[in-house]
């Protein structure tokens, strides 16, 4: 006779009822994308020939490489600070424990509106709008800037300890006050985190609003690749990634001087551990 | 980290050593400096600038009113093409992310060479940004929703995998030390030691990725990689800025609808 043994992770029906509904959402949606076995092997032969092109990078063509780099540099520094300054009231304006009703709807609006778009597409609009150029680049980044910290700053406060709110408003003090000695100091430090990593994605995408003319390397990037200049799109790539893990160690130093207290000279001793960067968030 | 600094008469506190001090004052140097620079040497030109109010007034003008009608015809199917590339692009990303995670994880694959191996994958994924991908996997497999769902399959890897090798770090040692004590081989240590552990983190970051992923897929196609990006380009290049207006509003239709139903599946399910 066999024992009945208890298994230790049943699964539900539910979730075996949910993965068969994903195998044929699967088949079907891989279905409509038309792929044969056919076209991926011409696209392993393609890719081959491909990447033989793009090696050795030519880096022939620096003084045009050097200033896309340096523009899309300029637009993610220009888009953080003017994206920050302009977060920071739709932020507080969005608190709902802090603003009534009418004040906080319209400004979670905005930063929503600001959200939804990728920035590549609101960098179409400003296009039209300013014409060619890192201005549109710079809006269109800080449009999504308010996007991404206003919605963090406005949790951020909302998760505030109302104590010591309530503490400085029991001293009589005005809304001023309130928000610089009873808000701001519990939210600084999240702050960091949101800001660093804004300035992280804004420097990613600053290299790629050029596709739609909005100014930096990215519309250097895209011709190269339309005209079959391998060799100078893999030079491109290199220094991109390069900018890109400079813009990370920045901003991990800078969370470890404002978050960790950390001085100049800990931050170059090795074995200490990166700091807290915030989690989720996208890219 | 207060600290005490004696003066000869006087006794002031402060909160930072002077070392802190200096670190948080070169950062704020750097900043001031780079915007500052920034500032003098970026390309604007004014005339542009000035005629700004009358363009957007145009745009605005060119945009109203929306073409509803050409939706059923132009924008339906993109759009869906849209959403299968984001969702089997995350699902692509979650079966290439997982073993990667795995190799980074130190916990469980206690070699070193093998962990910088993992991350460095990792890193290189999320350098890369997805429209760099798509022109990259449209260069391979020609203009379609195959070269899109790639990219958003590579672009995920980094993201996912990094997540998931956290997540198995901070996993608790008991459950796994049981199963090693009895003998279990490494599949199993990994199936019921760590997957019970990780498993809401496991979905809750595919969800989000998916949430990420469906606002990405949309500007693909502006390098030709599918959904609904090639009709935003169609319509753009031939100014049909009513047509723009309706892929606008579709595309936040779509982009807040995943949104709510990430946020609720997420409340419901994790």
């Amino acid at each position: 006779m066999k024992l009945a043994v208890p298994y230790a992770f049943p699964k539900s029906r539910g979730a075996h009822l949910a993965f068969a509904l994903l195998a044929v959402y699967v088949v079907y949606a891989a279905a409509q994308m038309g792929v044969s076995w056919e076209r991926v092997g011409a696209g392993i032969d393609h890719g081959s020939r491909f990447l033989g092109r793009m090696f050795p990078p030519n880096f022939t063509r620096s003084e045009l490489l050097w200033k896309g780099l340096a523009e899309s540099m300029q637009i993610a520094v220009l888009a953080s600070a003017l994206g920050i300054v302009l977060a920071l009231p739709f932020g507080l304006l969005g608190a709902r424990n802090l603003m009534p009703a009418w004040i906080s709807w319209p400004a979670r609006l905005v930063v929503v509106l600001a959200r939804s778009f990728h920035p590549v597409v609101v960098a179409i609009v400003f296009v039209k709008a300013v014409g060619f150029g890192a201005l549109a680049g710079i809006l269109a980044l800080t449009v999504a800037s308010i996007g991404f910290i206003g919605k963090l700053f406005t949790e951020a406060i909302e998760e505030v300890s109302i104590k010591q709110v309530e503490a400085i408003r029991a001293t009589g003090a005005p809304f001023a006050s309130v928000l610089a000695f009873g808000v701001l100091p519990q939210v600084f430090a999240r702050f960091i985190g949101f800001a660093t990593y804004q300035l992280d994605s804004n420097l990613r995408n600053s290299t790629m609003v050029g596709i739609v003319g909005a100014g930096g390397i990215g519309g250097t990037l895209f011709a190269a690749f339309q005209r079959f200049d391998y060799d100078f799109v893999s030079a491109i790539l290199i220094s991109l990634i390069a900018l890109i893990m400079a813009g990370e160690l920045f901003a991990t130093a800078v969370r470890r001087i404002f978050i960790d207290n950390a001085t100049l000279s800990e931050l170059f001793r090795p074995g200490t551990r990166a700091a807290s960067a915030p989690r989720l968030e996208d890219d | 980290m207060a600290t005490v600094t004696l003066g000869s008469d006087e006794r002031a506190w402060r909160r930072f050593s002077p070392a802190q001090r200096t670190g948080r004052f070169v950062v704020y140097f750097a900043l001031v400096a780079a915007v500052v620079a920034s500032l003098r040497t970026i390309e604007v030109i004014p005339e542009f600038l000035y005629d700004a109010p009358e363009q957007v007034a145009d745009l605005f003008g060119r945009m109203w009113p929306i073409a509803w009608e050409h939706y059923p015809r132009g924008v339906h199917d993109a759009l869906l093409e849209t959403i299968h590339i984001a969702s089997l692009g995350t699902l692509l990303a979650l079966l290439l992310a997982t073993p990667v995670g795995i190799l980074a994880a130190n916990r469980l694959v206690p070699s070193r060479p093998l962990n910088w191996l993992a991350r460095l994958i990792l890193v290189a994924s999320r350098s890369v940004n997805s429209l760099v991908w798509a022109l990259i996997f449209v260069g391979i497999f020609g203009p379609g929703p195959l070269a899109g769902t790639l990219a958003i399959a590579f672009r995920s890897i980094g993201f996912v995998g990094k997540l998931v090798g956290e997540a198995l770090d901070e996993t608790q040692p008991g459950p796994i030390e049981a199963l090693r004590a009895a003998g279990s081989p490494w599949l199993s240590v990994l199936s019921f030691g760590y997957w019970p552990q990780i498993k809401p983190a496991f979905w809750s970051i595919a969800l989000f990725r998916f949430d990420i992923n469906v606002r990405e897929s949309a500007v693909l196609g502006l390098v030709g990689a599918g959904g609904i990006g090639m009709a935003l380009d169609a319509a753009l290049n031939l100014f049909q800025w009513d047509r723009v207006a309706l892929i606008l509003v579709a595309l936040f239709v779509v982009v807040v609808a995943a949104e709510v139903g990430v946020t609720q599946v997420r409340k419901r399910v994790l």
